[in-house]
């Protein structure tokens, strides 16, 4: 499948409004997981065409940022913090019940794809502490207790 | 109740005001005086004569800074120059700018605005972290706004003074938020860190004259300009102008976000945010995020300043003050900063890369309580490594084994203690 053909404007336009084609490469990755749910080596080259770059040097971005994902991902990604403050407000507890409710540990993805969970630095949510980004929108959520996870997962079960 | 001039007017939902309700509480009236009645240099003259240091971490003065890069653009003649607002905000504990970015868009940019003014920029680039995604919408729509009032782009309020502004959205790593490296990422490089010198005002972006400021710091500027150098002053407990966001984190009861004058000493600020949780007593807190010392209870009234928490032996970092009770055990707290400083760790040097994980696989050890002794003086051998006269590329490393080495001076014996396989003091 190649990227659509609003993908492919939208990676031009970044290069237009980003100062030139090799400044708007982490956009156009961006763009990519938006519209794909991740990176896939054949969407990478293919941005890399679009914007006239080795594909080694895009992806020498698309490694080094966590939140670009070079490998297929679940529906619905949980960024979850691993952070003090929110460790200090028992985080460790909403972790263990959502691998258990899950069965996946970090980095992992549910069998039926609905799921995956990973672990994040500090999300600036300590005063919602323990919290976590959900979703595309990378939605911020907390204060959790390991119920209120489960029942957010749960919905999608 | 004392003045909060950079988050009274967020609405409590966080929901960003639009351009006309901004404008009738006020926004945009400093810029307006300014590019009508100051030169550029006059404004410098009010930021310095005010007093604001730089919050993003290290309390550069502000003022300072945009003279150097006055001078710097000057000898760099023709050409672009640019405004970097640092919006990545990713060290451990530190919620401020968010805040600032999701609910008041609008003063962030007008600080901006004035800022490049003031040291003559053509472009200004804020760069908001991927977790961030409410503040990037509430940004790119005020901007949009901004153009549309004719208040960006050429020729401004017929002032002749043009300016450009966009985002640039990063992806999740805590490097970017040093400033070289900050200025990698713009042009689409690896973001690792630059030798200074040359600085930013040298050579920044694409090799041009830049400045770099955080978030906060730009807020602050439009109540300078507005109100004057005196009243920031005023603001203060201290000799250091303004009003400070300190965020309370951990162990308290009510976790906030508090605008207060700047100087408020942790003990008034632990007791606005509900006090110990629990009525448990307080063990230890880091003022300024997860790469400043621990404080303890003699620390409880220090005015949270630059000045008065490095005298303490601390630092004022981002003022966010994460606050360990008499339950939660040092080691394992080190610990996970440690992870985190291990993770995010760039890669470019060797003592940074390798040593961190290191460490954090000795702390690991110690916290399960298998730990050795031997492992402690590699702890030791790893602070004395990245100290003052540090070995490694930028101050990631410092900053990481900063807790490291206030947490094995003030906490030893519980350090021994895990030795023995046990924590006195931990929950579980
Ligand atoms: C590893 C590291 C991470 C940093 N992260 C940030 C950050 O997220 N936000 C920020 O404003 N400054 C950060 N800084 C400090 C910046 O390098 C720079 O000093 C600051 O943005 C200057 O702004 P100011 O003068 O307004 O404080 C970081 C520094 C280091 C060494
Ligand atoms: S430590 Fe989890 S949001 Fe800050």
């Amino acid at each position: 499948m190649t990227l659509s053909p609003q993908t492919t404007q939208a990676i031009r336009n970044a290069a237009d409004s980003h100062g030139g084609a090799k400044a708007a490469m982490l956009e156009a990755l961006k763009l990519v997981q938006a519209a794909e749910g991740y990176v896939s080596d054949a969407h990478l080259a293919e941005a890399a065409a679009k914007l006239g770059v080795s594909t080694a040097e895009i992806d020498s971005l698309a490694t080094f940022y966590s939140h670009i994902f070079r490998s297929p991902v679940g529906e619905t990604v949980i960024l979850l913090c691993d952070g003090l403050s929110c460790y200090l407000c028992g985080g460790d507890a909403v972790r263990d019940a959502v691998m258990q409710k899950l069965g996946i540990g970090f980095g992992e993805t549910t069998p039926d794809g609905k799921f995956t969970l990973i672990n994040v630095c500090c999300i600036g949510g300590c005063d919602v502490a323990p919290a976590a980004l959900v979703g595309p929108d990378r939605k911020l959520v907390g204060p959790l207790s390991a119920d209120d996870l489960t029942q957010l997962i749960g919905g999608g079960r | 109740m004392s003045e909060t001039p950079l988050t009274g007017r967020a609405q409590p939902d966080r929901e960003p005001h639009r351009f006309a309700e901004w404008q009738r509480l006020g926004g945009y009236d400093a810029l307006r005086g300014a590019l009508k009645r100051h030169s550029p240099e006059a404004l410098v003259a009010i930021v310095e004569a005010s007093g604001l240091r730089g919050r993003g971490g290290a309390g550069f003065l502000t003022g300072t800074k945009w003279r150097l890069m006055r001078k710097a653009a000057e000898a760099a003649g023709e050409g672009p120059r640019y405004l970097c607002v640092n919006g990545d905000e990713m060290e451990p504990g530190s919620f401020k700018d968010r805040l600032l970015m999701e609910a008041l868009p609008h003063q962030l940019i007008e600080g901006a605005m004035l800022a490049a003014y003031a040291v003559g920029a053509t472009e200004v680039i804020i760069l908001v972290r991927d977790a961030y995604r409410a503040a990037a919408v509430a940004l790119t729509r005020a901007i949009t706004e901004a153009e549309s009032a004719g208040l960006l782009g050429r020729n401004i309020l017929g002032s002749g003074f043009g300016l450009k502004m966009r985002l640039h959205a990063s992806a999740g790593r805590y490097i970017v938020g040093e400033e070289t490296a900050l200025i990698a990422a713009i042009e689409g490089e690896r973001p690792v860190p630059r030798h200074r010198p040359p600085y930013p005002a040298q050579s920044g972006l694409w090799g041009r004259p830049t400045t770099v400021n955080n978030v906060e710091t730009l807020s602050a500027v439009p109540h300078i300009v507005q109100n004057g150098a005196e009243w920031f002053q005023k603001l203060s407990r201290t000799e250091e102008g303004g009003t400070k966001l300190y965020g309370i984190s951990g162990r308290v009861n009510r976790p906030q976000l508090i605008e207060a004058p700047m100087g408020t000493p942790a003990g008034e600020l632990i007791e606005m945010a509900g006090g110990i949780r629990d009525g448990r007593k307080l063990l230890a807190f880091q003022p300024g995020g997860g790469a400043t010392a621990f404080l303890q209870e003699a620390d409880l009234d220090v005015p949270m300043d630059f000045a008065h928490v490095k005298k303490a032996g601390s630092s004022l970092g981002t003022g966010a003050v994460i606050v360990l009770d008499d339950q939660s055990c040092p080691v394992a707290a080190i610990g996970r900063h440690a992870r985190f400083y291990a993770r995010e760790s760039c890669g470019l040097c060797t003592p940074c890369r390798d040593g961190l994980p290191w460490v954090a696989k000795l702390l690991d050890a110690l916290e399960a309580g298998h730990g050795t002794q031997q492992d402690i003086d590699l702890l030791h051998m790893h602070v004395e490594l990245a100290g003052p006269s540090g070995r490694s590329f930028c101050d990631l490393m410092a900053g990481a084994m900063t807790p490291v080495k206030s947490g094995l001076e003030r906490f030893g014996d519980i350090f021994a203690a895990h030795l023995k396989g046990h924590c006195p003091v931990g929950r579980s």
